[in-house]
């Protein structure tokens, strides 16, 4: 066991545990965290992606020792009591059905337009592709960030636009 | 006596301190959070940071008290308990709409309790789509029954006879053309609070129970019809909904299992000094062919599960054949058993163990004698050849049923047309992996779980572990999905197991792997068709004949044929059939001769290849079947396909099916106008171009919902990928109780179906399923999706005379009829038919390739 430390959504934190655990386990079962949730353990489905560097990353399949910048899980997503346009996208779209890999679909849009504030449909699909929904909600999915996009184009969510991770 | 002694103490606590918890943070999630939300007790309870639980025992609430289903607060807010569970569908935030209009409450004053065995009364969970078609009728007359009694109160209190009063939000008034019309008024809260109602309902029956009370009209309803955001939804996206997956307990261990390398393998031998030096490690449990690891950390039980050392012997024949072969072996396999007359793929074919509560394999049968009589058009004929006894079957042997005369028919017809189609096995491969909770404190067991039959589950885990029935309870919590016999169950029981053999909580999940190939899958179908055409492009003749491979279907929650039963020995000496459904259209064809057979796999018990109930268990394979088929007959008559079907609706027949027929084409014409179909015969002039493009058409029953589906479909002539561009699926499941939440679950549902069309097939060799993630079982994605879906509410009755049709199930009827619109689109698109499922990318170039395309 080694002592790691992390900071997420803001706020620094030390653990004592091996070098290699998965850092979805450290999250969930250290911090406590339930945003990140376990899908495949592969990499393949998303349900655990976090963002690091601005990147949507799995972090089923990242080694905890590896993190050296800040993660920001599902719950640092909301700003001063607000949520993240994409959050309130979601919800006026009433995207999910069960909801258990949402995490993963909002965490991949919210990375996507950090870096492209207003992708194609096209960009969107090749940027979703690798986040899956067994419930079958891709549609409003796409829906709501496109309802996101339109939001945060508009500048009427300027609060929650800083949130950066 | 006051409501917190009416109630087990912590969960007043809990109430009160989560409305605390609510008014501290009011401005996130006011967003759309009704006043207080559908959290669970525990979800309450672990928000708000107290205990998980009371001690125990746990004894069944009496469905027989209004107080077991309603408790009204000091603030005039009131909590709903119902026993049903909702895994994503909306269900919770409609039964809160139908119980505010019943009970005449604001329906943000409400939140609802679901599926907890000590906290709310056994309506068995969910499943076969009977939320609001069965479920939700004792919940509305319970409710109106709660304001019948308060208006008596009121009326006391006030000093006015009942029928000079109203309600309005729970406040009772005066009727402003009462005599000695005063501003008095009283609250329910003011009423009730504290105290108990005390009213015993009648109903020998949880589903029959009733008060003096009438339920409400449609059309006196306030909130149901309205299109109110479903109340799961803020708590999934913002990360603070407690899973299943969450909990946690002190002292908590996290468990993993080690399956057998190969179907029916048996264990000849652990080394348990594999992983003995390994962190965390606690214990590796063994017994028969079931062995699983434990240590503290969960990231170590993963570790040691794949670390440690075990050795198997293979069983002496191979268990199965290969997913290439399967169909040949299911053409030449001796079937085990016909189906049982009548169920057009009714989804509830294997009642848990114990028939669910009293009186309801009663609703059941009036439920299934319906289906027979109606649902696929067709009587049961006196003539049935005499029944051979099949030793390993519950059902007699039996001959196929036959309506007219086909044989004659098929004589002198002018054309024949036969095909034979293939759906292979395909699974719930649900997210995260099948997990539990299971803690033993106090000598009792709590599980805590996401599957859907939280009751069914308690009785099943106190026979299993030999502990009396109030020693066990079951808290239902969110998880993934959630459509049928999922692996959940397995991984309750192997969790409560565990549990009980070191006393400690146990925290069980299946990783990726397990749950790909070892869940419960949907059967194969194997379905030959002949088609009897006369000169002028009728259909006069039928032959249905469809083989499931479904010899061994898993119950619900049975402790005896759960897997971890089976891999201890310890499961039933027989296995349970399955069956072979029959299509569910209501066209008027005269003679037809209709057969389902079950064949098993070689090998029944300890093997990945289980069926289980999976979404619409058998609806979807003979529906492909039958809508492809008839697809076929309208080509062979030269017929655009629509008309083709809408002819054989509107014939003239003697039996007594038109109100199905009306509403077959009521959505049939619905779905052919929202998608502006224009009549031809099918497959259109193809063209030189890379991409041909088509349309098709299908429809079908589930229970009393009909649904047309209409798809437009993109095929690449180099590559055979498959793109539907635009789906159209009309619905007409009766009343509609929230818009809004309808369409979200049809169209996700319309995709599930297309995610099986295009991809979904469990593959393996001759021992194990080779299907391990979701590459290798491959799903839907992002990519796939069509530009445009349409989903058209037909809404009930085409009589408008008849306005109060009661809500049917919604949550699997648009899966239905999706794969066979797709085929018939790529039909349409191509002149190529392809009749076996999945419409993977090589099978379609090779059905290009055969057809000349």
């Amino acid at each position: 066991m080694s002592r790691i430390d992390l900071k997420v959504n803001g706020r620094s934190h030390t653990v004592d545990v091996e070098l290699d655990t998965p850092l979805l386990y450290v999250l969930r079962n250290d911090l406590d965290l339930r945003g990140p949730r376990f899908g495949c353990g592969l990499g393949q489905c998303g349900a655990c992606k976090v963002i690091i560097n601005g990147a949507a990353v799995f972090s089923c399949i990242t080694p905890v020792s590896s993190v050296k910048s800040e993660v920001t899980t599902l719950e640092g997503l909301s700003q001063n009591g607000r949520l993240h346009p994409v959050q309130q996208a979601w919800i006026e779209d009433q995207a999910p059905q069960c909801g258990f890999c949402q995490n993963g679909q909002i965490i991949t849009a919210k990375a996507l337009l950090d870096k492209n504030p207003h992708p194609t449909d096209a960009q969107i699909r090749e940027a979703m592709n690798g986040t899956l929904c067994r419930c079958m909600s891709y549609f409003r999915v796409q829906s709501a960030i496109k309802r996101a996009i339109k939001v945060m184009a508009d500048g009427s969510h300027a609060d929650a636009k800083e949130v950066v991770a | 006596m006051s409501s917190s002694e009416r109630l087990p103490k912590h969960i007043e606590d809990v109430l009160v301190t989560h409305r605390r918890g609510f008014l501290k943070n009011a401005g996130l999630l006011a967003v759309s959070f009704g006043f207080f939300g559908p959290a669970t007790v525990e979800q309450v309870a672990a928000q708000s940071g107290e205990p998980a639980g009371s001690p125990g025992p746990y004894r069944d609430p009496d469905f027989h008290q209004i107080d077991s289903w309603i408790v009204i607060h000091e603030d005039n807010t009131a909590t709903f308990y119902v026993g049903t569970t909702d895994p994503g569908q909306g269900t919770g935030t409609c039964f809160r709409q139908l119980m505010s209009d019943e009970l005449d409450i604001a329906f943000d004053k409400t939140t609802c309790i679901m599926g907890s065995t000590d906290k709310t009364v056994d309506q068995v969970g969910s499943g076969g789509s009977f939320a609001l078609e069965r479920n939700s009728w004792p919940m509305r007359r319970v409710a109106a029954e709660a304001r019948r009694v308060l208006l008596e109160m009121g009326s006391e209190h006030l000093g006015a006879p009942v029928d000079q009063l109203e309600v309005n939000n729970a406040v009772i008034t005066l009727k402003a053309d009462a005599p000695n019309n005063s501003a008095k008024r009283v609250t329910y809260g003011e009423l009730i609070a504290g105290k108990r109602f005390n009213v015993t309902l009648t109903g020998s029956n949880v589903y029959a129970i009733t008060g003096k009370a009438k339920t409400k009209s449609n059309p006196e309803l306030k909130y149901a019809g309205q299109s109110i955001q479903r109340d799961d939804i803020p708590a999934k996206v913002d990360g603070s909904l407690k899973w299943a997956v969450d909990v946690k307990l002190p002292g908590m261990v996290h468990a993993r299992n080690v399956k057998p390398p190969f179907a029916c393998a048996k264990l000849t031998g652990i080394d348990e000094s594999s992983v003995k030096s390994l962190p965390g490690f606690i214990k590796v449990l063994s017994k028969g062919n079931y062995v699983a690891v434990v240590c503290e950390r969960e990231e170590q039980a993963i570790r040691a599960a794949r670390q440690l050392k075990t050795t198997w012997n293979k069983p002496p024949t191979a268990p199965f054949p290969t997913s290439e072969d399967l169909f040949n072996y299911m053409r030449t396999a001796t079937p085990v058993s016909d189906v049982r007359p009548g169920g057009p793929g009714e989804s509830e074919p294997h009642p848990s163990s114990r028939s669910v509560a009293e009186g309801d394999s009663e609703l059941r049968n009036q439920s299934s004698g319906r289906a027979a009589s109606s649902g696929s058009g067709i009587q049961v004929p006196p003539s049935r050849p005499p029944a051979a006894r099949n030793p390993e079957m519950r059902e007699p042997v039996s001959g196929p049923m036959v309506v007219g005369n086909p044989d004659a028919a098929f004589s002198s017809a002018a054309k024949i047309i036969e095909a034979e189609y293939e759906i292979p096995f395909q699974g719930h491969t649900a997210f995260a992996g099948a997990h539990s909770l299971a803690d033993p404190s106090n000598g009792q067991m709590t599980v805590y779980t996401n599957d859907m039959k939280s009751y069914s589950m308690r009785r099943g885990i106190a026979t299993f572990l030999g502990m009396p029935h109030d020693n066990v309870r079951v808290v239902w919590m969110m998880g993934p999905q959630g459509f049928g016999r999922s692996a959940a169950e397995d991984a309750a029981f192997e969790a409560a197991w565990i549990a009980r053999q070191i006393g400690r909580p146990v925290r069980m999940q299946w990783m990726r792997e397990e749950e790909t190939a070892w869940d419960t899958k949907g059967p194969a179908f194997l379905v030959k068709m002949r088609g009897a055409l006369d000169s002028g492009g009728t259909l006069v003749a039928y032959d249905f004949h469809a083989r499931s491979c479904d010899h061994n279907h898993v119950g619900y929650n049975e402790p005896d044929s759960v897997l971890i039963a089976q891999l201890m020995g310890t499961r039933r000496a027989k296995p349970a059939a399955g069956s072979a459904a029959m299509p569910s259209d209501m066209y008027a064809i005269p003679n037809r001769k209709m057969l389902g057979e079950v064949v098993g796999l070689p090998i029944l018990w300890e093997t990945p290849l289980r069926t289980g109930n999976l979404r619409d268990p058998n609806g979807p394979q003979p529906t492909f079947a039958a809508e492809s088929f008839i697809d076929e007959a309208a080509a062979a008559a030269k017929t655009d396909p629509l008309e083709f079907r809408l002819k054989m609706l509107q014939a003239s027949t003697q039996d007594d099916n038109g109100f199905r027929r009306a509403r077959s084409i009521a959505v049939l014409k619905a779905a052919s106008e929202a998608y502006g179909w224009d009549s031809r015969p099918s497959p259109k002039p193809i063209g030189k171009d890379n991409i041909l493009t088509g349309r098709g058409v299908a429809y079908s029953f589930r229970g009393e919902t009909v649904v047309a589906q209409i798809a437009e479909v993109e095929v690449n002539r180099q590559t055979g990928h498959v793109w539907a561009k635009r789906l159209v699926c009309a619905h007409d499941c009766g009343f509609v109780v929230n818009p809004a939440s309808l369409r979200h679950t049809v169209e996700c549902a319309t995709l599930h179906g297309l995610s099986r069309a295009l991809h979904e097939e469990v593959r393996f060799d001759t021992e194990k399923v080779t299907s391990r993630d979701w590459f290798s079982y491959p799903t839907l994605r992002h990519a796939d999706i069509p530009q445009r879906i349409d989903i058209v509410l037909v809404n009930g009755d085409p009589n408008p005379n008849r306005p109060d049709l009661p809500p049917y199930g919604a949550g699997e009827a648009a899966l239905k009829p999706m794969l066979a619109a797709i085929a018939n689109a790529i039909y349409d698109a191509t002149g190529a038919r392809i009749r076996r499922v999945p419409f993977r990318n090589d099978r379609v170039l090779a059905a290009l390739k055969a057809a000349g395309v």
